[in-house]
């Protein structure tokens, strides 16, 4: 169930279309319900699209073909590595192999302990800054060395006491 | 430390990609430090004079949405967002007696690889945008805009939302704009991750709640757009060019650039070099400024290509690229194109077998699979690059690759299927050798690359 605080946020953003444009919310209706439950579950679809007066097909779609919408259960921090090429050429790559080994894992898994999950993704607009990495889609960290990519490991673990 | 304060340790601050002081007569990035992006900031930096001048609301005597488009027709002012279209003609199109809504958009969907402009003018000086988009509402007689923002930078579409409210507190959006019967609400909306996005009727489906998937053209969004409704799309840049344009003249526009190529234009710059970052300078600059404005190539490295406009862009080799000056028109000549302004660099440690492989695979990522040739054909480009890469490759796979583009080219609905073709084809034509050369000996003809 979508909480009433993101239900107030769906008002927010259908108040931005036209009446006759609920449609136009879905991206951010999803994206809040993202932030809220970690990924967008069907339950969420239905509600989502019941709120808008869409199929429940056509927010599956809008679901299934963007990139950042996580349609499982993923790591309570994703963390998403560009490797494109202009991040290639600055350790992009780099940095990811480095976090999987960090993390015993390999890009695209999670972690056992349901803390991180690993992805690589393309191009973040953020070419000068790399290595660049997005943490659960709305924090952006640059200039992420192998040093520094250390430092955010370990002070997420101690920030959720497994350290 | 709690969460937030770990993440916060690693944001950046723009002081060494925008406020390192290495512009050239900077008119969109002047004066920045990253703290001043607040409405009284740029009020204080001459910020919102040229809405007030072309209403007339200082006494002076008011500009007529004509005026407002000859001025930026004079300017000389293209597209920044990447086909480099002349603005004020693009203005022009729009319908203005239509008796419906009309829409503008800002296209902010910067997913281009090795573009990070616009997200810097967003994150330091969203008023100047706003400020550009309410002067071209009201050229066109539009009152209702969205600025689509890319997924990935989040904490600047919240800033622009933040900027988007302090605007609207003073009376600079909504109804009766500073007094004026000029009305314009403007509102922030998202994108989720798709490169394809980027383009502009794939963007307006998306701001209608739906998959990114190109319209066909004609019709065009100045006929037929948003909700179905006569819209224009622009480049962030583009609109945060305007305020200066209107404020100095569209001729003062021009002269800073060279003739069909006028004003100052970001680059931002990639890849091997010293000091990545944006970069604003006057168009028609050397390519060698640029390059040393960015420090240079990695020490103790030589340059060996430039991708001059974004991953879409064909790679030129370092002795045609140093030859060109920094305008559509130079680098079209030389056989690529400015595009977005971004420009990686790459140095003589670099495999371009290998760099093409990612550049492949990210467009067979990306593509919307609505038209075969792109479908199937970036699958395909992808596979051979990759196999290539792998040491599996045939002597014949590069007439393959390069069959398998030119197919894609110009069959399909939108740019994406160009984008995908062009820097397989432009890799093939300047560096064969080293193709040739993985398919023989299977391995990199510069194993240096890291």
């Amino acid at each position: 169930m979508i909480s009433i605080e993101s239900r107030a946020r769906f008002e927010q953003e259908v108040a931005k279309y036209p009446a006759e444009q609920r449609q136009s919310a879905v991206m951010a209706c999803l994206a809040i319900a993202q932030q809220e439950i970690g990924y967008v579950s069907a339950e969420a679809e239905s509600e989502i699209a019941e709120f808008l007066g869409m199929a429940p097909m056509a927010v599956h779609e809008v679901t299934t073909f963007y990139n950042m919408y996580n349609q499982r259960q993923v790591g309570k921090y994703k963390l998403n590595v560009c490797t494109n090429l202009p991040c290639q050429l600055r350790d992009g790559s780099r940095a990811l192999q480095h976090l999987e080994k960090k993390l015993g894992i390999r890009m695209g898994e999670s972690t056992e302990d349901g803390l991180f999950t690993l992805q690589q993704c393309e191009c973040l607009g953020a070419c000068a800054d790399s290595p660049v990495l997005l943490v659960n889609d709305r924090t952006m960290c640059s200039f992420m060395t192998d040093e520094k990519l250390d430092q955010l490991v370990d002070g997420l673990r101690a920030a959720e006491g497994k350290a | 430390m709690n969460t937030q304060q770990v993440l916060g340790q690693f944001q950046a601050t723009g002081v060494e990609t925008c406020f390192h002081g290495r512009h050239i007569d900077a008119q969109i990035l002047d004066g920045l430090d990253g703290r001043n992006w607040r409405l009284k900031d740029y009020e204080a930096r001459g910020g919102y004079q040229a809405l007030r001048r072309i209403l007339g609301v200082d006494g002076e005597e008011a500009m007529s949405p004509d005026q407002v488009i000859a001025t930026v027709k004079e300017s000389a002012l293209r597209g920044r967002g990447g086909a480099g279209f002349p603005t004020g003609l693009k203005w022009s199109f729009m319908p203005r007696q239509f008796p419906g809504q009309k829409y503008l958009v800002c296209n902010s969907d910067e997913g281009e690889p090795g573009t990070c402009k616009d997200r810097d003018i967003l994150q330091f000086n969203p008023h100047i945008v706003i400020e550009g988009m309410i002067i071209a509402a009201y050229a066109m007689g539009i009152s209702v805009g969205y600025n689509y923002i890319h997924g990935e930078i989040f904490q600047t579409y919240e800033r622009f939302e933040e900027a988007v409210h302090e605007a609207r507190m003073a009376g600079l959006l909504g109804d009766r704009i500073l007094g004026s019967s000029l009305n314009f609400q403007l509102h922030a909306a998202h994108g989720f991750g798709a490169y394809i996005c980027g383009e502009e009727t794939a963007l307006l489906e998306s701001l209608e709640g739906k998959k990114g998937q190109p319209r066909f053209k004609p019709p065009f969004p100045a006929s037929f757009g948003l909700y179905g409704k006569p819209t224009t799309v622009n480049n962030t840049e583009t609109f945060a060019a305007v305020p200066w344009i209107i404020r100095n003249g569209g001729q003062a526009y021009l002269q800073c650039g060279k003739p069909n190529n006028g004003g100052t234009k970001i680059y931002s710059v990639s890849g091997d070099v010293e000091r990545p970052g944006n970069y604003e300078i006057p168009m028609g600059t050397p390519f060698s400024v640029l390059l040393d404005l960015a420090g240079g190539v990695r020490t103790g490295r030589k340059l060996k290509a430039v991708i001059p406009g974004g991953s879409s862009a064909p790679v030129l080799p370092a002795s045609i690229m140093m030859d060109c000056t920094m305008d559509y028109d130079s680098i079209a000549k030389a056989g690529s194109m400015l595009g977005s302004g971004a420009v990686i660099v790459m140095d003589d440690s670099r495999c371009m077998v290998k760099s093409l492989q990612r550049l492949s695979y990210f467009y067979m990522h990306e593509s919307c699979g609505q038209c075969t040739p792109c479908r199937e054909g970036t699958g395909w480009l992808s596979r051979v690059v990759d196999r290539i890469e792998n040491g599996l490759g045939r002597q014949s796979d590069m007439d393959l690759l390069d069959n398998v583009a030119e197919n894609i080219q110009g069959r399909t609905i939108c740019a994406l299927g160009d984008a995908a073709a062009m820097p397989v084809r432009a890799m093939i034509k300047h560096f064969r050798p080293e193709f040739e050369y993985h398919v023989a000996h299977k391995t990199c003809m510069v194993p240096a690359y890291v």
